[in-house]
């Protein structure tokens, strides 16, 4: 197992740094130079070479990169054009919005799906098994955002229990800020939900058909400990996987809501930089985000071996 | 092992997603000839009217007549949807293709790590970046779509051509002296062509996803040419006075998905059984 994991480390540490490579090359080798980009059109050639050497985009480009990556392996990213600050500070104080969102959304769709999932498989053709698979259409194909806004009509203009909006911060009082980090996940959470209804549906029918539970069933276990002894337990794995796989859209999702909702997240600090043309924070953040994928996934992974031994062997 | 099947798995699925689809194509094709008023035709008196007060759906901020818009707008998000789907179909593809006639080795290995990358930078950052150097506009949308889509249709078509190479029909022709590229394009294509059409249709409702999303958030094509995603992020200031006018482009924006994911599950149904046996 020792061996395997650090096999797997291996791969993900290359993974990352070629992630990294792409990221800095779309920034750095495509027309348009990063400093004119940053002041626009009517910057003087004397402030373009200042910033150019600031950047230090006077160097080869293998150098900058092999710079950056050194400087980013330490936690620093540079200091951003836009907010006079170091990047790594801004993304500290944008994660404390983001995480939160993120794992709230990871929770609520699971509270939503798995029991769901289970319920429609074992009552297969009942009211509520139609009911999740309408369920799991419709989540799926609106739009995250779209629900926001849905949402926000509803709850926000319309009965007004949740902000439509914003974020007080932590420093306000924990209620203040949960209360405004309800709409978001939810918004983000419901087409999760739909994609993971559905897997844990499939899945639990797979199990629920195989010799196991039928020998389980027919010692006389009943319904509800084959459920949960056997049955779950073996349906976990694709539940897993999916879920981990979800993280990459999850994320993304996490831009546009949190654009909807105005909140200070990684999210809209990256659309913020992008409009501000902050090159710095966005390769940054965007380094952040994508690296934050490959390793819920590689964690994913993890969590499969650790729940089904057959990969273990296989691998 | 083969039962008698009652009737055919995802009739119904097939045959909804397909008149959603067929319907939301004339009226993208339609729109190029024909709208109840010009998109961007703005008639200021009468502004934020509700449905029907002032054309079938309403109008916007500036009067403009909210059916028309829709109506361009479908042209605009189903073309860019199928363009990259397509591109990153193509691309994919034939990527798997090559490698699957590869073997295994590090060539192969080194594209499905490429895969694990461009999987790793989601459609929406590609934009952000490509947008902030070359600009938002149709092209970025694309190219940021079909470079998602690659990495989908490499590994789809390198799992199926992987098996389709263990066959013995394969074994046959290379005994008949065809070499790798002719045994991919004459056995091997052919025989993975529905796992990739079903992964097509599906790739589809996520590419509409996903485009609308970039024109939410400013990323997909500029103004004045509509497209649902900006009507929505345009009606978020009107929320209030206007609801309708943020409920009906995420409406036809469900309604283009739900079709598309329709039509890609009956496809699987009927050409899977395995996924089919636990639905």
């Amino acid at each position: 197992m020792t061996g395997l994991l650090l096999r797997r480390l291996g791969g993900l540490a290359l993974t990352l740094l070629a992630v990294s490579a792409l990221i800095f090359a779309v920034m750095n080798v495509l027309p348009g130079d990063a400093a004119a980009i940053m002041l626009g059109t009517s910057a003087s050639e004397d402030t373009l070479a200042a910033l150019r050497a600031e950047l230090g985009l006077d160097r080869p480009l293998v150098l900058r990169y092999a710079a950056w990556i050194a400087s980013a392996a330490t936690g620093d990213f540079g200091r951003s054009y836009t907010y006079g600050v170091p990047v790594s500070e801004l993304i500290g104080e944008r994660l404390a919005v983001t995480l939160p969102l993120a794992l709230f959304a990871v929770i609520l769709s699971v509270l939503i799906a798995v029991p769901l999932g289970v319920g429609a498989a074992s009552r297969r053709g009942g009211a509520l098994d139609r009911f999740a698979t309408v369920f799991a259409q419709m989540s799926v194909a609106m739009p995250a955002f779209w629900v926001a806004i849905l949402l926000i009509i509803l709850f926000s203009t319309g009965w007004g229990i949740f902000p439509a909006g914003g974020f007080p911060g932590w420093q306000a009082g924990g209620l203040a800020a949960l209360k405004s980090l309800v709409l978001p996940s939810l918004a983000l959470a419901l087409p999760q939900a739909g994609v993971l209804t559905r897997v844990t549906r499939a899945a639990v029918l797979d199990v629920t058909g195989e010799d196991f539970v039928r020998t389980a069933r027919a010692k006389g276990l009943p319904r509800r400990v084959a459920l949960w002894r056997h049955v779950l337990p073996n349906a976990s794995v694709p539940i897993v996987t999916v879920l981990g796989l979800q993280f990459t859209f999850l994320v993304a999702g996490a831009v546009l809501i949190e654009n909807v909702f105005n909140l200070p997240g990684l999210g809209r600090l990256a659309y913020q930089a992008l409009t501000q043309r902050d090159i710095v924070v966005m390769q940054a953040v965007v380094m952040l985000l994508s690296g934050l994928v490959i390793v819920v996934n590689f964690l994913v992974d993890l969590a499969q071996m650790r729940l089904d031994p057959r990969l273990r062997a296989l691998a | 092992m083969s039962k008698p099947a009652p009737r055919r798995k995802g009739a119904w699925e097939l045959r909804a997603g397909a008149s959603i689809v067929a319907a939301l194509a004339i009226v993208a094709l339609l729109s190029l000839v024909w709208t109840p008023q010009p998109p961007s035709k703005m008639q200021i008196l009468l502004k934020l009217k509700p449905p029907l007060a002032a054309g079938w759906l309403g109008t916007d901020q500036y009067g403009r007549d909210i059916a028309s818009l829709l109506m361009a707008g479908a042209w605009n998000s189903l073309s860019i949807a199928l363009l990259s789907v397509l591109i990153g179909a193509g691309i994919g593809t034939a990527l798997g293709l090559t490698v699957a006639a590869r073997g295994r080795g590090i060539v192969t290995a080194a594209v499905m790590r490429g895969c694990d990358v461009l999987f790793a930078v989601p459609p929406i950052r590609s934009a952000m970046m490509l947008g902030a150097f070359i600009g938002p506009g149709r092209f970025t949308a694309i190219i940021a779509i079909a470079s998602f889509m690659v990495p989908v249709f490499t590994r789809i078509a390198f799992a199926s051509a992987s098996q389709i190479w263990a066959r013995d029909y394969v074994l046959a022709a290379r005994a008949c002296g065809k070499g790798p590229f002719r045994i991919s394009v004459e056995h091997v294509a052919p025989n993975i062509a529905t796992p990739v059409i079903v992964q097509v249709t599906i790739q589809l409702g996520l590419a509409i996803l996903t485009e609308a999303g970039l024109s939410f958030l400013g990323l997909g094509l500029p103004p004045p040419a509509p497209t649902w995603g900006r009507m929505l992020a345009e009606a978020q200031t009107f929320l209030r006075p206007a609801p309708w006018l943020a409920i009906l482009p995420g409406l036809a924006i469900a309604l283009a998905v739900l079709g598309f994911n329709l039509i890609g599950d009956g496809l699987r149904d009927r050409f899977d059984p395995k996924r089919a046996r636990a639905s």
